[in-house]
């Protein structure tokens, strides 16, 4: 039964892949703009939750919800400094600028912390039980559920709260929102905290998960998940859901056959076959321009 | 209620509108004609808050609300249909219409929907259906809707007979008097169709390439040459 444990493997770490994948998708979907800062949220994540647990004593809990707090308020932070003032220029400054950002912000974690990784602390008991003869650890199962508890209420805010109607409003046509009152600026940073904070959910998880932690962490993770994001089809959240679990289990599969050093190759061999043959995703509708 | 005052507009260097001046009394219905160009969606855009004018004043009810943002001139009561529908095709109907409400926070929201089925039963049958799966005359509808869920004081339409078959004109038209008259909803009205246009108005400006050329009473453009052999065919 080697195989279900390797599914639920491929789960768990899709589910992480989901995760940030949903940032990249909700900020694309929002303004057009491939946050490529967006890996070093989940590494931030990733040590806040470390020192966190490590240094503070804080539980799994409390520590996932102060990183995805810190998380919230740096992505806002992120979006406020660096990118809204260029809203209006070119797609190429803004992606330049968010490549920037993104070195910016692991070499200022360098310089004060340093390279060396650090290991995750213990936080969650690590039983493995017996689930129909395959192996399960209960981490898996615990970051799996709260994984899907996070996503539901991302799909809860998306569709009843206001906030979430002004997201959609504000990422199908702009103008039309203003229209309605919206006040667009404070949605779009709603935009950025939301994914920030699933970013840092996602690099609490991560550290638990693979117990290393390191302040380049996010640049592997950052590109995976943004190929799960454009496999789902950018923009779509559902979209990025169902692609962060391909990738994970592709991936998962892919080392299970053996192949682990084509692990990484897998998801960028996925991302130029999805560009070849369907540029739109898997859940995106074939190129529907706006005018 | 409405007095805009010698504004200029700009895109970058392109001057858009050049010193116009129009009023708008409350309970009128007022229309702006012109040629494609002329600067009609540019003056509403203004009006809304979506263009921020350079000179000039814009007071409505004796308040200044040129270059004021989008999201104060709704809750001051303007509320802006634009020029080709611009529904929120990824949602529903009713979700469009919630969206209107937008800046409401009383409880009143649900049975204006019903109102607004109430006006366009067409809406009411599609309620559930995506918006951008309806047809041009029902997304005006369904734009309108939206905006009178604001419960605007002056509504501002921008060509709402575009692209639509001349019985959907016709009922499009019979609708915006209805909100007029029931609501007692003032508006301004911006048409390539001078002909319907100036059959439902009291009052019309004539506006080309950003400067208004001419107004006075419906009746009076109706009858003047120049808007005759311009503007209605002949
Ligand atoms: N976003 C923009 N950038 C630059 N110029 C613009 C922009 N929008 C409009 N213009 C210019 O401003 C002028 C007025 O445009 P506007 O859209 O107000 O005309 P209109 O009277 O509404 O025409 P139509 O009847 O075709 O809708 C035009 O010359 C147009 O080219
Ligand atoms: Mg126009």
């Amino acid at each position: 039964m080697e195989w279900v444990q390797q599914i639920v493997n491929g789960i768990s770490l899709g589910s992480i892949y989901a995760l940030i994948a949903l940032g990249y998708t909700m900020v694309y979907g929002i303004i057009k703009l491939i946050n490529f800062a967006h890996g070093e949220v989940f590494m931030i994540g990733a040590f806040v939750g470390f020192y966190s647990i490590a240094g503070w004593g804080f539980g799994f809990f409390p520590a996932l919800l102060l990183a995805m707090t810190v998380c919230a308020i740096m992505g806002m932070v992120i979006e406020r400094v660096a990118y809204r003032r260029l809203r209006n220029a070119t797609r190429i400054a803004a992606l330049i600028t968010a490549i920037g950002i993104s070195l910016f912000i692991q070499y200022l974690v360098i310089y004060f912390r340093g390279a060396q990784p650090e290991a995750y602390p213990n936080v969650l008991s690590n039983k493995t039980f017996d689930f129909f003869g395959a192996q399960i650890s209960s981490q898996s199962v615990m970051i799996l559920s709260t994984s899907i508890v996070l996503m539901l209420l991302l799909q809860f805010i998306v569709h009843k709260t206001k906030v979430g109607k002004a997201m959609r409003a504000v990422s199908h046509d702009m103008d039309a929102a203003r229209l309605m009152g919206i006040n667009v600026n404070t949605t779009i940073s709603a935009t950025f905290a939301i994914g920030s904070s699933l970013a840092g959910a996602a690099g609490v998880f991560f550290g638990v998960y693979y117990t290393k932690i390191e302040p380049l962490m996010g640049v592997i993770p950052g590109l995976k998940a943004f190929v799960a994001a454009v496999l789902g089809g950018i923009g779509i959240i559902p979209g990025a859901m169902v692609g962060g679990l391909v990738l994970g289990l592709v991936e998962t599969v892919v080392s299970a056959f053996g192949y682990s050093l084509w692990r990484d190759a897998a998801a960028f061999i996925i991302l130029i076959l999805i560009l070849l043959f369907k540029p739109s995703g898997i859940f995106g509708k074939n190129a529907r321009e706006k005018v | 209620m409405l007095k805009v005052d010698g504004i200029d507009v700009f895109y970058g260097n392109i001057h858009a509108l050049k010193g116009v001046s129009i009023e708008v009394l409350e309970g009128e219905i007022v229309t702006l004609i012109g040629a494609n160009g002329a600067g009609k969606s540019t003056l509403l855009k203004t009006l809304s808050g979506l263009l921020k004018p350079k000179n000039g004043t814009i007071l409505y009810e004796n308040m200044s609300i040129a270059g004021k943002q989008a999201q104060t001139i709704v809750k001051s009561g303007i509320s802006h249909v634009p020029e080709g529908r611009r529904v929120f095709a990824n949602m529903t109907v009713e979700e469009n219409l919630e969206l209107g409400a937008f800046v409401r926070k009383d409880k009143e929201i649900q049975k204006d929907i019903q109102k607004v089925y109430d006006l366009f039963p067409r809406l009411y049958e599609r309620r559930k259906q995506l918006s951008g799966t309806l047809s041009g005359g029902e997304q005006q509808m369904l734009a309108m809707g939206r905006a009178i869920m604001a419960r605007p004081k002056l509504l501002l339409l921008d060509e709402p007979s575009m692209g639509l078959a001349p019985i959907m004109v016709k009922t499009i038209f019979s609708i915006i008097e209805e909100i007029n008259k029931t609501n007692g909803t003032t508006i301004l009205l911006v048409e390539q169709n001078a002909h319907m246009a100036l059959s439902v108005a009291k009052r019309g400006y004539v506006i080309e390439t950003g400067r208004v050329v001419l107004t006075g009473s419906a009746q009076d453009l109706q009858s003047s040459d120049e808007i005759k052999s311009a503007y209605l065919g002949g």
